[in-house]
C-alpha cells in the first residue's frame, strides 16, 4: 500500500525516464491539485528552468493552434522535443469543456518527442496560472526544452498565463480593425512578438505595417521614463501557418530571445520569471489559506463570520482580519 | 474524488466526412459536465491511441459511419492495449450492424451505441463504468 506522496514521486521518476504514460498521469494529478502532484513537483521543480516557455495567445479564430502546430513541425526539424499545453475554457455552469485544439495538431501523432496536452481552464483553486506553470515545469523537467502554452486571448486568467511565459506571442488575424485597435490597452501590451497570421490573405502586409507603426510609437519616451512601468515594444512579424511562410523566421526569433536570456547573469532574472514566481507563490498561498479556512477546525468561526457579514452586523474587512488572526497570521502592519 | 471531471476523447476514425453526430455528442457531454477532447475527422488508429495516452483520457468514444469499423476499431483497441491503456473505457457509435457487435466487444470495445441513443444514456453509461482513479 503506497500513499499519494510515493505515487507522485514514482510518477516523477518515470516521467523523467521518458515514460509518456507516467507523464500524462502526472499532468492529471497536477490539474487536480492532488498531494501526489505536490510531492512530484517538490522533486521536479528544482530540475526545471532550462526550457523555453512560450505563451501564445490571441482572439478566437486568429489561427493560434495552426501556428503552434507549424512551429512544432519546424522545431522538430532541428530534433528538439516539443510540448504543447492547449488551454480551452470550462463552462462555469456545468464544469464541462470542449477541448478542440488537437484538431489542428494531429500531424505529429506518431512522434514520441511531441507531447500535446489539452487543459480545461476550470475554476482552478489558486488560479489557472499556478496549474499551468506547474504543468510546464513537469514537462521541462521531463526533457522538453521548448514548451508552448496556448490560451485564448479573452479572459484575464487566460491572458495572464501567456503574459508570464518567458516569451509571449500574440497572434492577430489581418482583419483586426484599424490603427486605433492597435493602440488600445490590453492584449497587445503583453506581447514580446506580435504575429500577423494568415499572411497569405490580402491586407496582411498593411496590417503588419500599421501595427509596426503604432506599437513602436513612444519608444523614445522609454529612456526618460525612469522607474515607471514601461510598455513592451514588441517585434511585429508576418506569418502564414497555412503555407508555412514566416514560420521558420518566427522560430528563429523565439530562439534568439532564449539565447539572449541564457547569456544574462543569474542575478538579472528577467521580469517574466519573477512575475511567474509571484503568480505561483500568490496562487499557492491563496489556495492554502482557503483550505485552512475551510478546514473543520475553524468551521464554526467561519460560518459565524459569514452570517454576521450577510446580516451586516460586521463589515467584511474586520471579519477577514479576525479570521486571519485566528489562522496565526497578522495582516495589519 | 468522483466530482473531478471525466475526460472523454471523441474521435472519428477512418475516411467518412460526417461529423455532425460526433459534434452533437461532444457538445451534449460538455453540458453533462465532461471534459471532451474533440480530435476531429479522419483519425488514424495511431492518432487516437496517441491522443488517449497524452490526454490521460478516461474514455475514448469512436464515431464511425463508413463501414470500416471491423478493421479500424480492433486496431485502436490493440493499440491502446500495447500502450498499457487497458483501463480506458472504449465506446463506439454510428452505423454498426448488430451482427458485428459481439466481435467488436471481443476485440475490446466496451459498448456500442446505435442510432437513437440519447446523450443522457451515454453519459450515464460512462459515469457508471469509468475507471476509478487512485487517491
Amino acid at each position: 500500500m503506497t500513499g499519494p506522496a510515493e505515487r507522485g514521486e514514482a510518477l516523477a521518476r518515470q516521467a523523467r525516464e521518458g515514460d509518456r504514460r507516467a507523464l500524462a498521469r502526472l499532468l492529471t494529478e497536477v490539474e487536480n491539485g492532488t498531494p501526489a502532484a505536490e510531492a512530484a513537483l517538490r522533486l521536479l521543480y528544482p530540475l526545471a528552468g532550462e526550457g523555453h516557455f512560450v505563451g501564445v495567445t490571441g482572439a478566437p479564430g486568429s489561427g493560434k493552434s495552426t501556428l503552434v502546430a507549424a512551429l512544432v513541425g519546424e522545431a522538430r526539424t532541428t530534433g528538439r522535443a516539443v510540448a504543447v499545453l492547449a488551454v480551452d475554457p470550462s463552462s462555469p455552469i456545468t464544469g464541462g469543456a470542449i477541448l478542440g485544439d488537437r484538431v489542428r495538431m494531429q500531424a505529429h501523432a506518431g512522434d514520441r518527442d511531441v507531447f500535446i496536452r489539452s487543459v480545461a481552464s476550470r475554476g482552478h483553486a489558486g488560479g489557472l496560472a499556478t496549474t499551468t506553470v506547474a504543468a510546464a515545469a513537469v514537462l521541462d523537467a521531463s526533457g522538453f526544452p521548448l514548451i508552448f502554452v496556448e490560451t485564448v486571448g479573452t479572459g484575464q486568467s487566460e491572458v495572464e498565463v501567456a503574459a508570464i511565459a518567458d516569451t509571449t506571442v500574440v497572434v492577430q488575424a489581418p482583419e483586426m480593425g484599424d490603427e486605433v485597435q492597435a493602440i488600445k490597452a490590453g492584449l497587445l501590451e503583453v506581447a514580446d512578438i506580435v504575429v500577423v497570421n494568415k499572411g497569405d490573405r490580402p491586407g496582411a502586409d498593411r496590417a503588419a505595417a500599421q501595427l509596426r507603426g503604432m506599437l513602436t510609437v513612444g519608444a523614445q519616451h522609454d529612456r526618460a521614463a525612469g522607474d515607471r512601468p514601461r510598455p513592451k515594444r514588441p517585434q511585429v512579424m508576418l506569418a502564414s501557418a497555412l503555407t508555412g511562410a514566416g514560420v521558420a523566421e518566427l522560430l528563429s526569433a523565439l530562439d534568439r530571445r532564449e539565447e539572449a536570456r541564457g547569456r544574462q547573469p543569474a542575478t538579472e532574472l528577467d521580469r517574466s520569471r519573477l512575475a511567474r514566481a509571484d503568480a505561483q507563490l500568490t496562487g499557492i498561498m491563496t489556495q492554502r489559506l482557503a483550505e485552512r479556512l475551510r478546514g473543520s477546525e475553524h468551521a464554526a468561526e467561519r460560518s459565524e463570520a459569514l452570517r454576521q457579514i450577510a446580516a451586516h452586523e460586521t463589515d467584511p474587512y474586520t471579519a477577514a482580519d479576525r479570521l486571519l488572526d485566528l489562522l496565526g497570521g497578522t495582516t495589519r502592519g | 474524488m468522483s466530482n473531478r471531471p471525466i475526460k472523454v476523447i471523441i474521435a472519428k476514425p477512418g475516411l467518412d466526412g460526417h461529423d455532425r453526430g460526433a459534434k452533437v455528442l461532444a457538445r451534449g457531454l460538455r453540458d453533462e459536465g465532461f471534459e471532451v477532447i474533440y480530435t476531429g475527422l479522419r483519425q488514424t488508429p495511431a492518432m487516437v491511441v496517441s491522443a488517449a495516452l497524452q490526454e490521460d483520457a478516461d474514455v475514448v468514444g469512436l464515431s464511425i459511419l463508413s463501414g470500416a469499423h471491423m478493421t479500424l476499431l480492433p486496431r485502436i483497441c490493440a493499440g491502446l492495449r500495447e500502450e498499457g491503456l487497458d483501463d480506458v473505457l472504449v465506446t463506439a457509435g454510428g452505423i454498426i450492424p448488430d451482427a458485428d457487435i459481439p466481435a467488436l466487444q471481443e476485440a475490446g470495445i466496451n459498448r456500442v451505441f446505435g442510432p437513437g441513443t440519447t446523450i443522457r444514456e451515454v453519459a450515464e453509461y460512462i459515469r457508471g463504468n469509468v475507471r476509478q482513479r487512485e487517491e
